[in-house]
């Protein structure tokens, strides 16, 4: 197996999350499906793994199945050493309360409720008190630079603004993995840019980051790429020239041309 | 997460969808008030007129010509195939019965009541001098027709309300003349406003002795015969003794009616007014409870995501239930309160048009019906969606 080298090669590796063989099959109009075929797969403490595939090789089932969102037809998921196969809805609500913090392609905000109330939301679940939510939120909100944006509804933020309430939310409550779905899916380049710069932000105060992308240029903010294609895994490595996107803000802003052009060049992959 | 925080989210909720909840309320509202209003003003006229039948005393006799069939509930009024009654079947009664205050034989006809270029279709009653003792209208001035009048059938007339404020707008009509029927009469009297009754416009109705009426016409007949009884609780007394009077002449072919039976007649006709009432109330109950409805089937894709959401980040089934429960508790019972209230004010306001009573079970039951339309269709949406995979409920279209 490939992955196994990999973990070899990048050391010690604690996983946070193992897929054992996991297996999903959808059943549309009585035809079968065979999204997933026998995934399986470990994700290091701490690591920016990218999770890259065209679409329909099964990327954001996977995704959705690692983060208990849906579950798998057989295979089994292990979260911090924790088999949740067995686990009841609000068991599984417990920990992606606590433990997983998620970040999708349409933002998936409370329509008409303000940024700091949509990011409060997980720690109303966790029963943490009223003001010690409004604390945490606004801090989180700081930390994705929309301090001044407290109160303003989804329909009043940009999209790459409303992407940000998405991973202040993620953050606001440790987690220890956050799973990005297509992040960057739905914003200009910018905006998208300034949202990996948050998620590298993140990964290196020490948050586990998987990124599910189709996109090979978002795909090397990672450190690890795992390439699924119809339902496996066809590739799994080290990223030798992983970008910083802080880096590319920077030369964005020193060349806007320049950044346009890389931006076309990465949209042509 | 503890009951204080699941009325806080829905109260967020319920005010981050505005318009949503204000619909849904709108459901509720309609509702109630359109029940409470409309069983008000039913329930108000059945009242009155039951009232007004009370009101003309609990010891009246009405002696009908023929046979009145009551028990088909039909209330036909006098059948054809009786002989009419005379003045002397009146007079006979008069002398025979023991124990009543008053027999008066009452006539009816139409007629045309003409003063100067003004004029109107009235209904023209006849009756003895004991009339002002059975008619339940009120002298407003002047007097009743007398015994020496009835006996001498003068050209005298007391006239209704509606005759006297549309012949003498401004003035006394007491001593002036007007024309009946073109010949002329001399008014002696007008009674106060009765209002409507379900025998036409009281008030529009001229009084005349019974002789005079019977020259008018031309013919005889006497319509009815009331009995005033002295003492209520020998009335059954007294109808025995009617129809023993009356029976020489007429064998069966008399109906006496007693106040209690006319009522009893009259209920059929109510009972059937409830019947469409409560129709009309389960009308406007369903109409509300569809409108309650439709906002949330239709916000059930946005609803379902939101709890699609909610659900992502950590919600348990219990959370998401109690939410939507609150919610729609919060929405019904406010819409419910509300629709109380705009119900009781428009039955407030419309007293003075129609008679109205707020009806404690018409409250109750709108209110609960529409509150419970507006829990289900809020809650059981979401009920079905707390048990979808997180991520079908976020895909939910």
């Amino acid at each position: 197996m490939p992955d196994s080298n990999t973990q070899e090669a990048a050391g010690s590796c604690r996983p946070v999350l193992q897929v054992v063989d996991v297996t999903k099959t959808y059943f549309l109009d009585e035809v079968e499906v065979h999204a997933l075929c026998g995934v399986s797969l470990d994700v290091c403490e701490g690591e920016m793994l990218s999770i890259m595939g065209p679409s329909g090789s099964g990327k954001s089932t996977l995704m959705h199945i690692v983060g208990l969102l849906d579950h798998p037809t057989s295979g089994r998921v292990i979260v911090e050493g924790e088999d949740v196969s067995g686990m009841t809805p609000n068991q599984l609500a417990a920990v992606r309360n606590l433990r997983i913090g998620f970040v999708f392609q349409s933002f998936n905000l409370l329509a008409r409720t303000g940024a700091q109330a949509n990011v409060e939301l997980p720690l109303i679940y966790s029963g943490v008190s009223a003001g010690e939510r409004a604390r945490r939120a606004r801090e989180a909100l700081e930390r994705v630079d929309l301090g001044d944006r407290l109160r303003h509804f989804s329909s009043q933020l940009s999209g790459g603004q409303q992407q940000r309430v998405a991973i202040a939310r993620a953050l606001v409550s440790n987690p220890s993995i956050v799973l990005a779905d297509e992040p960057t899916g739905n914003l200009d380049s910018r905006s998208g840019i300034e949202v990996m710069a948050l998620l590298q932000d993140l990964n290196a105060t020490g948050i586990t980051v998987v990124i599910v992308t189709h996109d090979a240029n978002v795909a090397r903010h990672g450190q690890r790429i795992v390439e699924l294609r119809d339902g496996r895994v066809v590739r799994d490595e080290a990223v030798s020239d992983r970008v910083d996107a802080r880096n590319e803000l920077a030369q964005l802003g020193m060349n806007t041309a320049a950044g346009v052009a890389a931006v076309a060049s990465g949209d042509a992959q | 997460m503890n009951i204080l925080e699941s009325f806080r989210i829905a109260v967020r909720a319920v005010f981050a969808n505005k318009v949503r909840s204000l619909l849904t309320m709108l459901g509720v509202i309609i509702g109630v008030s359109a029940v409470i209003l409309l069983v008000a003003i039913g329930t108000g006229v059945q009242k009155e007129i039951t009232g007004t039948i009370e009101g003309l005393g609990s010891n009246l006799l009405f002696v009908f010509p023929g046979q009145i069939n009551t028990s088909g509930g039909g209330f036909g009024g006098p059948p054809q195939q009786g002989h009419p009654f005379s003045n002397a079947d009146a007079k006979l009664l008069q002398t025979r019965l023991s124990g009543v205050d008053a027999v008066v034989p009452v006539a009816s006809s139409s007629g045309t009541v003409k003063l100067g270029n003004k004029s109107g279709r009235s209904t023209l009653m006849g009756a003895t001098e004991q009339g002002a003792q059975v008619f339940s209208a009120t002298l407003g001035g002047g007097r009743h027709y007398n015994r020496s009048e009835v006996d001498a059938s003068a050209r005298v007339v007391a006239i209704g309300y509606t005759i006297k404020t549309s012949l003498f707008p401004s003035s006394d009509p007491v001593g002036q003349v007007i024309t009946i029927n073109g010949q002329r009469f001399t008014v002696i009297g007008w009674y106060q406003k009765q209002g409507g009754s379900l025998s036409g416009d009281q008030d529009n109705q001229a009084y005349l002795p019974i002789t005079t009426l019977q020259n008018l016409t031309g013919v005889s007949d006497v319509r009815i015969i009331m009995i005033k009884v002295t003492d209520a609780a020998q009335i059954d007394l007294a109808r025995a003794q009617v129809k023993r009077v009356l029976a020489p002449k007429y064998q069966d072919n008399v109906t006496v009616m007693s106040q209690d039976q006319t009522l009893g007649i009259l209920s059929t006709v109510l009972g059937t007014l409830t019947y469409m009432l409560a129709g009309i109330a389960g009308i406007s109950l369903l109409v509300g409870g569809i409108g309650i409805m439709n906002i949330m089937l239709v916000s059930v894709s946005e609803r379902t995501r939101e709890i699609g959401i909610r659900k992502a980040v950590g919600a348990r089934t219990y959370d998401i239930l109690s939410q939507f429960v609150i919610e729609a508790m919060m929405l019904s019972v406010t819409g419910g309160i509300l629709g109380i209230a705009l119900g009781a004010i428009g039955a407030l306001a419309l007293s003075s048009v129609v008679p109205t009573e707020i009806t404690p079970w018409a409250v109750g039951l709108a209110f609960f019906f529409s509150a419970g339309v507006g829990m289900f269709f809020g809650v059981y949406p979401a009920w079905k969606a707390s048990k979808l995979d997180p991520i079908v409920a976020l895909r939910y279209e």
